[in-house]
């Protein structure tokens, strides 16, 4: 019980468009341990952005109760919910989303800032992170004079600063050829071995194949759930 | 995060965006420049109209008996100037009565000018303001002399026909020789230049050293003070409240003397310096009261300016408003850096503001007699005045900003 770092129960969220209400999530249990490596897939309508959101405490469910690292966080205020993204959780998005005028530097010290840690141990933790993801000489670039991949690599630099508990992914690969792809996938292989836990969100089943376990949603609820022999972790 | 970092974040976003940043701040820029001009030019007035203007016309802690007013700042009809040209003029009866009769210890000078030509030789200078006064004149006005002597009280009595002379008047007549000794004639009638006055220098453009001082009963009376009367008698006292008490004798004496009832006006006029800074003082009264008028009307127009700015920067970067939420902002660090980068940018606009307004204070120094003092505080309320109308322009887009949906920003292009 205390290794699971994720934990819902019955997750339901609803949208209201108007007229009609839209049932994203109806109802999903699951849990996801420390160290768990995990890929979540499903068809477009599944349900799987409403659950990376979820996840990513970006939003609140209507129902059902969302533990992270044995906190609930599915009853939190904004401000909480932001304080909570700011320690546990390290994002990487499809698009990247770096400052466009802010160095590699700068981007990945923006969560330190966020969090309150002065400025000097910050250059020093964000210097690191960026080397851990291979960008040591690229600090002072802005995201225009970097390629595709090393945008994503900033970014995971970024996600993982802060020492999150869970690294949230949302389609890393999408926006970047095959070669970076598998590139990209290898930092997060390492990142797992290293103890890291990680959520990849994709609807590419070769992306998924890295991970050491599949989840597929399906009309808002849980598919299949299982075990990935290939990926040996 | 701290203020100093939201600050230092503002200002790499306004260098980025430097032509927007101009535009956006040209409201404020104005506003603060007019009142920064408008302040030191009226400061400089005011110094200028009391150390320079009305002293050196007037005298410090003196008043003059006339009959009407000689320093006119505000407009006279033609009623009351009818009124004035009735009344009888200042007799030599009238001040000798004074003068023996004023408890208040004061130094008298009777007085009378006109504008004459003074001759040397083949040379001439018109239009030179010759005075007839007392050896006291030079005391009461504080003229020095160059060289030479002033005229005795003696030679006052006997009305002697010496002369001292202005500065530029010697310059003009003498071109670089000894005017001591020397006989000049003021309509035909010769005199002896005893003294040269020290340079006096300029007020409001014109020159004050175009003069020439004489006995107030010698020869040339007859043209500038004729049939024993004179233009002013000139009264000065120790201090400012001694000048009050003597002027209430002087006008209780005069009314006495010219046998006025109870509820009678007077017909006759004492002035001050003060009397005379009166109409400025009224002048730069209107303008200090219009002047808040107009830095917030365009202090107004500036903040609407850059809350329409910040609202587009807000539009703009709603992208990274949803980053910088994901990354763990929270409402109020969202807030603070948008106040915080539209007050920065409002105060920058001031501080510009400052800049030009004491540039353009300057300006009218250099370009007219008008002369410019720039008052530290007019500095203080301009930048914090600009620093008030931005984080007021800036609370409503950032709070816009701050309740943004982090997935809706980040979603967005």
């Amino acid at each position: 019980m205390s290794d699971l770092v994720i934990q819902v129960e019955d997750l339901v969220r609803e949208y209201d468009m108007g007229a009609e209400k839209v049932l994203a999530l109806r109802g999903l249990t699951l849990g996801i341990r420390r160290n768990e490596y995990v890929a979540i897939m499903g068809p477009s309508g599944s349900g799987k952005s409403t659950f990376m959101n979820l996840l990513g405490c970006l939003d609140t469910p209507n129902g059902g109760a969302y533990w992270l690292n044995g906190q609930e966080v599915s009853r939190m205020s904004d401000d909480a919910l932001a304080r909570v993204r700011n320690r546990e959780i390290g994002f990487v998005f499809q698009t990247f989303n770096l400052l466009p005028r802010a160095t590699a530097l700068h981007n990945v010290e923006l969560p330190l800032v966020y969090a309150g840690v002065p400025a000097g141990e910050r250059r020093r933790r964000a210097r690191q992170a960026l080397e851990r993801v291979g960008l040591g000489d690229r600090m002072g670039h802005r995201p225009n004079e970097l390629s595709g991949g090393q945008r994503q690599r900033v970014a995971i630099a970024r996600a993982l600063v802060n020492s999150p508990s869970l690294l949230l992914a949302d389609e890393p690969t999408g926006n970047l050829d095959s070669t970076t792809s598998e590139e990209i996938m290898t930092v997060f292989g390492e990142l797992h071995s290293q103890g890291q836990t990680i959520v990849v969100v994709t609807h590419e089943p070769s992306i998924a194949q890295y991970a050491e376990r599949v989840i597929v949603l399906r009309d808002g609820r849980l598919d299949t759930d299982t075990r990935n022999t290939k990926a040996a972790a | 995060m701290p203020l100093f970092e939201a600050v230092r974040m503002a200002l790499r976003t306004i260098v980025t965006q430097k032509l927007k940043s101009f535009f956006s701040l040209i409201g404020v820029l104005i506003g603060v420049t007019f009142l920064i001009a408008v302040v030191s030019i009226v400061q400089g007035m005011n110094v200028y109209m009391e150390d320079q203007f009305a002293n050196q016309l007037i005298g410090l802690n003196t008043f003059t008996l006339r009959r009407a007013p000689g320093i006119n700042t505000g407009n006279v009809t033609d009623d009351e100037w009818r009124e004035w040209m009735r009344r009888p003029r200042i007799s030599y009866d009238d001040a000798d009565y004074v003068a023996e009769r004023l408890k208040t210890p004061a130094t008298f000078a009777r007085f009378c000018s006109d504008r004459m030509t003074i001759t040397y030789g083949t040379k001439q200078a018109k239009d030179i303001e010759l005075m007839g006064t007392e050896p006291t004149y030079f005391d009461i006005k504080n003229i020095g002399l160059a060289s030479g002597r002033i005229f005795t009280p003696q030679e006052v009595r006997v009305g002697s026909p010496v002369l001292v002379i202005g500065d530029l008047l010697a310059e003009k007549l003498f071109e670089g020789l000894d005017p001591l000794g020397k006989q000049v004639r003021i309509a035909g009638l010769p005199y002896r230049v005893i003294g040269v006055a020290a340079k006096r220098g300029t007020l409001f453009g014109l020159s004050l050293d175009k003069f020439a001082v004489m006995p107030f009963r010698a020869p040339a009376r007859r043209y500038i003070c004729p049939m024993n009367v004179l233009d002013e008698l000139q009264i000065k006292t120790s201090n400012s409240t001694t000048m009050l008490v003597a002027m209430g004798e002087t006008e209780s004496l005069m009314r006495n003397k010219r046998h006025l009832r109870p509820g009678q006006q007077n017909n006759f006029d004492l002035q001050s310096a003060e009397g005379a800074l009166k109409g400025w003082r009224s002048i730069s009264k209107v303008l200090i009261t219009a002047l808040p008028l107009l830095v917030a009307i365009s202090l107004v127009v500036g903040g609407i300016v850059i809350m329409n700015i910040m609202l587009m920067a807000v539009a703009e970067r709603t992208r990274e408003i949803g980053i910088r939420k994901a990354l763990g902002a929270k409402r109020r660090d969202i807030l603070a850096q948008f106040v915080v980068e539209s007050a920065t940018l409002a105060t920058v606009g001031a501080a510009f503001g400052v800049g030009t307004g004491i540039g353009l204070a300057f300006l009218v120094r250099g370009l007219t007699p008008l002369p410019a003092a720039v008052a530290p505080w007019s500095i203080a309320v301009g930048v914090i005045l600009g620093m008030t109308v931005g984080i007021l322009a800036g609370v409503y887009p950032a709070s816009r900003a701050s309740r943004l949906d982090p997935i809706v920003a980040l979603r967005a292009e």
